[in-house]
């Protein structure tokens, strides 16, 4: 039977009507807006942009993202690949591996406000209910503002709790695709004659090296539209402002649809890339 | 090179006894088959030699040193494995200079051995391909320009051929022996393809269930099997069994079936005496087993008459399956004899190559 020119189309339509109408028709009425006054009313031009790129907090929000983006990253990774790579060796290592994933089931509302426990700083003098402030006190050591040291230990703090949901998330990942390399390479290596670093360096990790690649690209688009942890332990103050909770507070606090909607723009086309990246990767492994 | 030394070395995994005992000296420069079953020890009394599995008890020597405790980086050994286990991440060159780059040894060095070991291999034009771009044919010979350029003290064999096909794999046994002709290392292979044992060993040793039942030179394995399991395991198509009795008429002896009466030789008479009334089994070759049309001579007592149940006409000969009461026989005769299915024919058997074996024990009487 011969199929039609309009019958794929036929098929397809349900997804692009939805698609179009919840995905490419916002995008696009965002785009529209951004070039407006906070009421969307008054044409503006590129001052919304301007606004993004120029205004203080911006900078200091696009200067947080790179920190997450190159520490976050980094982090989640490099620990998730040992992680995968050592459990493998040990006997318990379903326990270990569950303890280690389970924080995945935890909200990041939930995890910022366990953290913000951990974190919780009192005037030295004060009896302290963080953890790490009552460690510090036990070695009569002051206690550190952890939250509001700007700007190096208070954006880490924040970059460790996101550390401490994701990081399981790529072991599982990793250890996924570490226990199906054939052992028999390392075996072949190991008669070779290589040690164990050697081994890890020269044949497990170009193995993984695909895996560690998707990881990391997701990694990135994820954490560059990070907003919860920040929302939900400083609010952005102190200096620890990223992009989406700055399009948030434009959005829901200070009422400015037009200086909103550019930043949405702005955080789109920063993960853009990324996620073409991906693509293209996907595509080549016929996924 | 090295000679390599077994002493009782044993393996347990869990609650299973996978090597028994084993105790084996290597020579300098022997070529040595290991051959059994799935699951008789082989392959693991292998990777114990290499360092890849620990042994539970017993030692391994290699040279003059003890290398229990060696790891295999150290013990200057060189394995291909069933699958070759080639990085898919390095190209043909790289995966056969990875020892030696490991090793320091200088660039130029290398490019040189390993140039010239695939000149050797005949996989010259393949130095920049990734595995992934070769056939098995030339995987095989990758993994074992590997093994080669290193030269190590032993080659360990496990199963290099079987991922081949047929015609390949008898192709690279003959290249393979050349090879160890030419190069003289000590080298244990692991098969368990009999036929792979016979042709490729100085000697071969036949495992089952983790101990060594037989270790000679293959035509002696062959000829003077030391139980029904060896007897059984080497030749192809397999030794005949017979269960039969032991009976004596006129100062000679018999083994008598429920259809056949065979004499036996009277040299072997006194290794059998003991059993005369008694059950045993008695072995016999295809090859040793004829047709009176085609063998008119015979020693008088070795005949028996069976029906045709089928015929595999071969070319070169003809595979016979015949039938005597409950026994099915094959026989291995002339590929012009003219026998059919349903036939009933005679048949005589060369007694002073057949053999008795113990039922109990089935250890070899004679």
């Amino acid at each position: 039977m011969q199929t039609k020119k309009t019958t794929p189309w036929l098929y397809l339509a349900p997804a692009l009507l939805v698609l179009g109408f919840f995905l490419v028709y916002p995008s696009i009425h965002t785009f529209y807006l951004s070039f407006f006054d906070r009421g969307s009313v008054r044409w503006v031009g590129l001052e919304n942009y301007l606004h993004a790129f120029t205004n203080l907090v911006m900078l200091t929000a696009f200067g947080n993202n790179a920190l997450w983006v190159a520490v976050f990253t980094t982090a989640t990774v490099f620990l998730g690949l040992i992680l995968a790579v050592l459990f493998d060796r040990v006997k318990y290592e379903i326990i270990v591996k569950s303890i280690i994933f389970m924080h995945m089931a935890i909200s990041f509302v939930s995890a910022s406000v366990i953290w913000k426990f951990v974190y919780a700083f009192r005037p030295a003098g004060a009896s302290q209910i963080g953890i790490l402030n009552a460690a510090l006190e036990l070695f009569h050591l002051p206690p550190v503002p952890w939250l509001i040291e700007r700007p190096w230990i208070n954006n880490l703090c924040l970059i460790a709790v996101g550390v401490w949901v994701w990081t399981g998330f790529c072991m599982v990942v990793l250890s996924a695709s570490y226990k199906s390399i054939p052992k028999q390479f390392l075996e072949a290596a190991r008669v070779d004659g290589a040690g164990e670093w050697i081994i890890f360096r020269k044949v497990i990790f170009p193995l993984l090296m695909p895996t560690v690649t998707v990881l990391a690209t997701t990694m990135v688009i994820f954490v560059l539209k990070v907003f919860d942890i920040v929302y939900v332990m400083t609010n952005g103050n102190f200096g620890t402002e990223v992009i989406a909770n700055r399009m948030y507070k434009e959005m829901f606090q200070f009422r400015n649809f037009g200086r909103s909607s550019a930043i949405a723009v702005v955080l789109l086309l920063f993960v853009l890339p990324m996620m073409l990246l991906n693509l293209r990767r996907f595509k080549k492994e016929g996924m | 090179m090295a000679e390599v030394k077994l002493k009782n070395v044993t393996k347990v995994f869990g609650k299973v006894m996978a090597v028994k005992n084993f105790s084996l000296d290597i020579a300098d420069g022997e070529f040595i088959i290991l051959v059994g079953p799935s699951g008789c020890g082989k392959t693991t009394t292998l990777r114990a030699i290499a360092g890849l599995e620990e042994v539970t008890s017993g030692e391994i020597y290699i040279g003059e040193r003890l290398v229990n405790d060696v790891p295999p980086k150290n013990r200057d050994i060189a394995m291909v494995f069933q699958n070759y286990a080639l990085y898919p991440h390095m190209d043909v060159y790289r995966n056969m200079s990875f020892g030696l780059r490991l090793r320091k040894v200088p660039k130029a060095e290398i490019d040189k051995v390993v140039k010239r070991t695939a000149e050797l291999l005949g996989i010259r034009e393949l130095l920049d391909r990734k595995p992934k771009e070769l056939s098995g044919g030339q995987r095989q010979r990758v993994a074992l320009g590997r093994a080669i350029v290193r030269n190590p003290k032993v080659f360990l064999f496990d199963e290099p051929l079987s991922n081949l096909d047929a015609k390949l794999r008898i192709a690279m046994r003959a290249e393979l022996l050349a090879l160890h002709q030419r190069l003289k290392t000590t080298t244990i292979y692991v098969t368990h393809d009999q036929m792979e044992a016979m042709t490729m060993g100085d000697r071969i040793v036949v495992m089952n269930e983790g101990i060594i039942q037989q270790a000679d030179h293959p035509q002696t394995v062959y000829d003077h099997p030391v139980n029904r399991y060896v007897a059984g395991f080497i030749g192809s198509p397999g030794m005949n069994f017979v269960e039969c009795t032991i009976a004596k008429k006129n100062g000679d002896l018999y083994a008598r079936s429920k259809g056949m009466e065979l004499l036996l030789p009277k040299d072997k008479t006194k290794s059998v005496e003991k059993y005369v009334n008694k059950e045993a089994i008695l072995g016999m070759r295809p090859e040793h087993i004829s047709d009176t049309q085609t063998v008119k001579q015979f020693e008088p007592g070795t005949n028996f008459k069976a029906s045709i149940w089928v015929v595999e006409p071969l070319g070169s000969e003809k595979i016979v399956h015949i039938k005597n009461e409950d026994d099915t026989l094959v026989a291995r005769l002339d590929p012009h004899v003219q026998l059919k299915s349903g036939d009933t024919a005679e048949f005589t058997v060369r007694m002073d190559l057949a053999h008795l074996f113990d039922k109990e024990t089935e250890e070899t009487i004679f």
